[in-house]
């Protein structure tokens, strides 16, 4: 269903599929989803480098202990032990996050060439790193991660090793999604093309494939932030966590354990799970915005893009009783 | 035929994976389980003999001698036989009956709630594709921030508000241990059950449903553009048909291999749920093993779960055999 | 072109006396950022039992116009303007671009039904062949059987040349011209008086493609229904229709019987379009019989008889 075509004037030049698009082609296009999302993961990433300068020492004990909101200039109340919550809110959230991108790309670089380099390879190769990667993903990673977490002593746990166990256990996914995809691409005749033409297979790797993978490994690489940062939390929450330092997962185990919940102390444990479901929430919505790039049928008839075509009311109703099924 | 076949070849190497690993991580690690144990045993102030040492080695399946590969084939002639060792929480019952116990709550919890939360989200996802632009579209980008709750948080709030604010629901257990109920199967065990259970079937519903609505509301999607959907309508069938066999079938493919690989994901939050409403399984049970330095218990917990996990999803792979005939065809 | 019955008669102009279906004035816009018009104020009448082609180039809009008459265009797609009419062979009339609902879901397949272009994506992946043919009778015959339901769509598989056997097949292990022809026993399944077949040869090799196009004609004969055929191949037309419908841009620049347009070529277009088509006999860049060649080409011919000469 294509433009009509006048055949008496020149045929518009149409664009050759191509194969390297354009930076502004691989840039989401920018929807209130987009904008919301950027702020507001913007905002908790600026908190977490400059918040930790700005706040009071998140480790002063007093004995104001699980003062409300407000109360003597504590922002968001004291702990049990008379701690500032607000400082450790601005600690944990670096915390949290320094783990959450950490994993974020390990996970990547561990998925890219177990899915990419694997798929693009192809062969025993490709079957062997299939069934292994397979055989990773149906092994279920939290127990094993307690079981291994549990084996360390406490002391050698750094936010490091919690990083290392989470990225192990959780590339597999992203790897089978990129080895689809990648496959996928393989088959298609530009990088046909440059291997018949001898071109060598790293260079088709970087500069045939690659770019077309961009986008699902952003949505990937997303996903690995927002599942590291849950599952640090999960952790620290089961008393597994990185044991010297704070982040948002270890500020609810203190919590939970220092009986916040039957003190009824909330403003102790509903921050920090707040500002996860926040920045999980920004994440999020720059992931359907990255969607909708992936797969470009997303795109059209949402109302916001139908407004733009600026209709009659009588062509508006007439659209949407054809649209009724 | 040669799908199935594979299907299962490939879940027997699995297992055979979880099996070893299991074997592994305890000789891998550093410190020797015994040890530590012995020296838990001593600052509590427990007596400890020649004979405990023994035992205790004999229990977490040191005991032969010898070396690995000896005991490698020792292990795996005790799981043959059931024999998981033995359990130093409630010693001496055994571990496979102390997991007996808690297994069938996790089962009954999980199982029900990850099933009740996929169809609910599949269907959901369903009516907001089939009709794009529709209020329900757009519920997705709010049910979608649930996804980036944890679990154990939403459950705290949940249990705030719901038991403290509110006391409609009770915050702990499994079932009413106070009125004296036995666990069995009568109406009245049953209906306690689903009483206690509510709050965490919540949790896990409220957590996992935007994550399914929105992958099969994209499928939808995408599915309505392809060709034998206008060749449906072109023939006039009812709305419903086309909405379910021809573009529901198709699109839900997707979503049931991510349902298998998040059967995984799933263990794990129902970990960290049982653990806040203290609800008597399995995770519960690793919880404790955990804070005790079970390493039996542990060690068979995370076997029972990797099996679990690894049954479940073999389930998936069949079904999707049965639904999608071409994955059968490509075997 | 020689098996072609030369029709030298005027042919009775059924579509005069006897419409089955009649376009009057109809428009289709494309919406967007830029307004498409892409069928532009289009009038047609089908008549019963006549095989009408439709030709023009890719984007001339002649899906569009088909789509566009059953109902079937989806947004951005909207129509403008114009009314298409049915005239059923038991006497009554509907205006097809009011029925709506339930009354236009009864309506479809039954007394109008399509055949798509490549019948790779246009049947249903995960579901079989027999389960296809039936939805149409569970639909629209919900008081048959299951025993006649089955037998009704082995008759069908049969009368395309299909084995009945292929019905509990799946639309994969099929081949393309077997898929095809799925495809038309599905729109024959109701004896609909008119059928509208989208390119349903062009994705198929050319001997196939004298398969189906011999089983087509046969039907036709056998069963009476009309067929609006829309194709870019000019000269397959020229076989098989009785009229033929060309456009461009959107609009219909020449309509006539297959034989006139053939000898007797009234538009520029037209016989540009027909001359695109090289001829197997006569010089280069000459399409002999019409006496039209194309000055294109032409120059093209000039050009090479210089280089030889001065080689």
């Amino acid at each position: 269903m294509a433009t009509t075509l006048d055949i008496d004037d020149a045929a518009p030049a149409v664009a050759p599929t191509a194969q390297r698009r354009s930076i502004a082609a691989l840039l989401p296009s920018p929807s209130p989803k987009l904008i919301v999302g950027l702020c507001l993961g913007g905002i908790i990433v600026l908190w977490a480098i400059i918040g930790p300068f700005l706040v009071g020492n998140p480790n002063a004990i007093s004995t104001l202990a699980f003062a409300p909101p407000g109360t003597h200039g504590h922002l968001l109340g004291t702990t049990q032990t008379g701690q500032d919550v607000w400082s450790q809110i601005a600690w944990g959230t670096r915390g949290s996050l320094i783990i959450g991108f950490a994993v974020g790309v390990i996970a990547t670089v561990l998925s890219g060439l177990f899915g990419i380099v694997a798929a693009y390879v192809g062969g025993a190769v490709d079957d062997g790193v299939a069934l292994f990667v397979n055989v990773v993903l149906v092994i279920p990673g939290l127990p094993l991660t307690i079981v291994i977490g549990n084996y360390v002593p406490v002391s050698a746990r750094g936010i490091f090793l919690i990083a290392v166990v989470l990225a192990v256990t959780s590339w597999a996914g992203s790897a089978r999604v990129l080895r689809a995809v990648t496959l996928s691409i393989r088959n298609r005749d530009y990088v046909a093309a440059s291997r018949v033409s001898g071109e060598k297979a790293w260079r088709i790797l970087v500069i045939e494939i690659l770019p077309n993978l961009i986008p699902v490994m952003a949505s990937q690489f997303v996903f690995a932030v927002i599942f590291a940062i849950l599952g640090e939390a999960g952790l620290s929450f089961l008393g597994l966590g990185a044991s010297n330092s704070f982040t948002l997962g270890t500020i609810l185990f203190q919590a939970y354990n220092d009986l916040a919940l039957t003190q009824g102390a909330w403003w102790w444990f509903v921050p920090p799970g707040l500002v996860i479901a926040l920045f999980g929430c920004a994440l999020s919505l720059i992931n359907f915005s990255i969607d909708e790039i992936i797969n470009p049928k997303l795109r059209n008839s949402t109302r916001s893009q139908r407004k733009k075509w600026g209709l009659t009311p009588a062509q508006i109703k007439q659209l949407e009783a054809e649209n009724a099924k | 035929m040669r799908f199935y076949l594979q299907k299962i070849g490939f879940y027997v190497v699995a297992l055979w994976a979880a099996l070893t690993l299991n074997f592994l991580i305890p000789r891998l690690m550093p410190g020797n389980p015994v040890d530590i144990l012995i020296a838990k045993m001593g600052a509590a102030g427990q007596p400890v003999t020649p004979g405990t040492r023994k035992a205790l080695s004999i229990a977490l399946g040191q005991g032969g001698g010898g070396n690995w590969l000896q005991q490698y084939g020792e292990y795996l002639a005790n799981l043959a036989h059931g024999n998981l060792g033995v359990s130093i929480v409630d010693f001496p019952e055994s571990v496979t009956t102390v997991i007996g116990q808690a297994l069938p709550w996790t089962i009954a919890l999980i199982g029900l709630s990850t099933i009740i939360s996929f169809v609910l989200g599949i269907g959901l996802g369903m009516f907001a594709g089939w009709r794009r632009g529709s209020w329900l579209d757009n519920l997705i980008p709010v049910t979608t921030m649930f996804q980036a709750v944890p679990y154990f948080w939403l459950a705290l709030i949940l249990v705030l508000v719901l038991t403290r604010v509110f006391p409609i629901f009770p915050f702990a257990g499994g079932y009413d241990v106070n009125s004296g109920l036995m666990p069995g199967f009568s109406l009245q065990f049953i209906g306690s059950a689903i009483y206690y259970g509510f709050l965490p079937a919540l949790t896990i519903v409220l957590s996992s449903i935007g994550g399914w609505m929105l992958g099969m509301r994209n499928m939808m999607v995408a599915t309505l553009s392809e060709d034998y959907i206008v060749t449906a309508e072109a023939k006039g069938l009812k709305p419903s048909r086309i909405r379910l066999t021809y573009a529901a079938r198709n699109a839900v493919l997707p979503s049931l291999s991510g349902f298998a690989i998040s059967l995984g994901f799933v263990v794990a939050g129902s970990i960290v749920t049982e653990q806040v409403f203290s609800y008597p399984g399995i995770g519960q049970l690793l919880w404790t093993s955990v804070s005790n330095d079970d390493y039996a218990l542990m060690q068979g917990i995370f076997l029972v779960i990797s099996l679990s996990v690894l049954a479940a999803n073999l389930i998936v792979d069949l079904l999707y055999g049965l639904i999608d005939p071409r994955t059968r065809a490509r075997a | 072109m020689s098996t072609a019955t030369p029709v030298t008669d005027a042919p009775p102009a059924r579509h005069l006396t006897d419409p089955v279906v009649t376009i009057d004035d109809f428009s289709v816009d494309y919406l967007g950022a830029v307004t498409t018009h892409a069928v532009k104020n289009v009038s047609l009448t089908l008549g019963r039992g006549e095989i009408l082609g439709l030709a023009g180039e890719s984007g001339c809009g002649k899906s569009t116009l088909a789509y566009g008459i059953t109902r079937l265009l989806k947004p951005p797609a909207l129509i403008t303007s114009g009314s298409a009419t049915f005239h059923s062979r038991e006497g009554w009339s509907a205006d097809l671009s009011t029925l709506s609902g339930e009354e236009l879901r009864q309506f479809r397949w039954d007394k109008i039904s399509m055949v798509f272009q490549g019948a790779m994506n246009s049947l249903n992946p995960v579901i079989s062949i027999q389960a296809q043919l039936e939805d149409v009778f569970t639909t629209h015959r919900p008081e048959l059987s299951r025993a006649e339901r089955v037998q009704r769509c082995g008759d069908l598989l049969e009368r395309v040349g299909v084995d009945r056997a292929r019905l509990k097949s799946f639309p994969h292990e099929l081949s393309g011209g077997m898929r095809q022809r799925v495809m038309i026993a599905m729109a024959m399944a109701l004896d609909p008086q008119v059928m509208i077949m989208d390119e349903p040869t062009t994705a198929l090799d050319v001997v196939v493609q004298r398969e189906i196009l011999d089983e087509i004609t046969r039907l036709r004969a056998e069963l009476g229904f009309a067929v609006i055929f829309i194709t870019h191949d000019l000269p397959l037309l020229l076989e098989i229709s009785d009229r033929i419908a060309v456009m461009k841009a959107g609009e219909i620049v020449e309509l006539g019987g297959a034989y006139e347009l053939y000898t007797n070529t009234q538009n520029d277009y037209t016989k540009r379009l027909l001359a695109s088509f090289p001829s197997l006999t006569g010089a280069r860049g000459d399409f002999i019989r019409t006496g039209v060649s194309d000055d294109r080409l032409d120059e093209t011919v000039q050009h090479e008889n210089d280089e030889e000469a001065t080689a």
